[in-house]
């Protein structure tokens, strides 16, 4: 099973239109609960980051019966140093996403507390691939 | 403790969901920070307390699996959070106190805390 999602730069008001339509996939498979909780929970911290730091990009979702990956590729500033970004506490974030209730230096290590495998590819000026695992 | 009960302690009222008045909540958090929120996969049954009051308090309770939100200090819901709301069966509620005596009545009458 594979899906697509584009993400619009700066378009705050959909973010979570793509964690919210993985979440009624993955019911609808009956997926258990929690496993559901953990990837959204990382999709949507990631579609937060997406639309708040880079200039738009695309969401690649794929379902097997084992796992779900799921790739969020940006065109953006990239991440100049991916240690410090995963440390807690540690933001770049602009006041209208703190606005939003994000911006605390959470997202990253979110993503990585609730994923099984959590790739970034980064490169500056370019943008930033991020690839999320979870099994089932 | 149903939320009927909780809208009942706090005087507040339902925005969305009245039909799910009987649902059991276990666990409050408070928090307008919504990464925050995102942090409790091992908890269900919870009641989100808070006075951010926009699209993404929606999204985030919908992720996080919240049952039912409280919007503290009479916070304005707008119609598109109400519509998102309905559509993932999601209790809004909205009180007059402050965040601070809305969890602290709640927690005195028996919901649990998380951390």
């Amino acid at each position: 099973m594979h899906f697509e999602y584009t993400i619009v730069e700066s378009d705050f008001a959909n973010a979570g239109t793509a964690s919210s339509s993985i979440k009624k996939t993955l019911k609808q498979l009956n997926i258990d609960s929690y496993k559901i909780k953990c990837v959204v929970v990382a999709v949507y911290e990631a579609e937060v980051n997406a639309i708040a730091h880079a200039y738009g990009g695309t969401i690649y979702v794929d379902i097997d019966g084992e796992k779900i990956i799921v790739k969020i590729a940006d065109k953006g500033p990239g991440i100049p140093d991916v240690a410090l970004a995963m440390q807690e506490g540690y933001s770049t974030a602009s006041p209208k996403v703190r606005e939003m209730g994000f911006g605390a230096g959470m997202g990253l290590p979110n993503i990585k507390n609730n994923v099984d495998e959590l790739d970034i590819k980064t490169q500056i000026n370019v943008g930033t691939e991020i690839t999320m695992t979870v099994k089932f | 403790m149903k939320i009927k009960e909780i809208a009942e302690l706090v005087d507040a009222t339902f925005v969305t969901g009245e039909r799910q008045a009987d649902t059991e909540v276990d666990f409050g958090f408070a928090s307008d920070l919504m990464s925050d929120v995102l942090t409790l996969k091992q908890a269900d049954r919870v009641l989100l307390i808070t006075g951010l009051c926009n699209i993404q308090t929606i999204r985030t309770a919908e992720m996080a699996n919240v049952e039912a939100v409280l919007f503290v200090r009479n916070k304005n819901v707008t119609n598109e959070m109400i519509e998102i709301a309905e559509e993932e069966g999601l209790v809004l509620l909205q009180c007059k106190y402050s965040l601070f005596r809305a969890a602290g009545m709640l927690y005195t009458q028996g919901l649990k805390s998380i951390y």
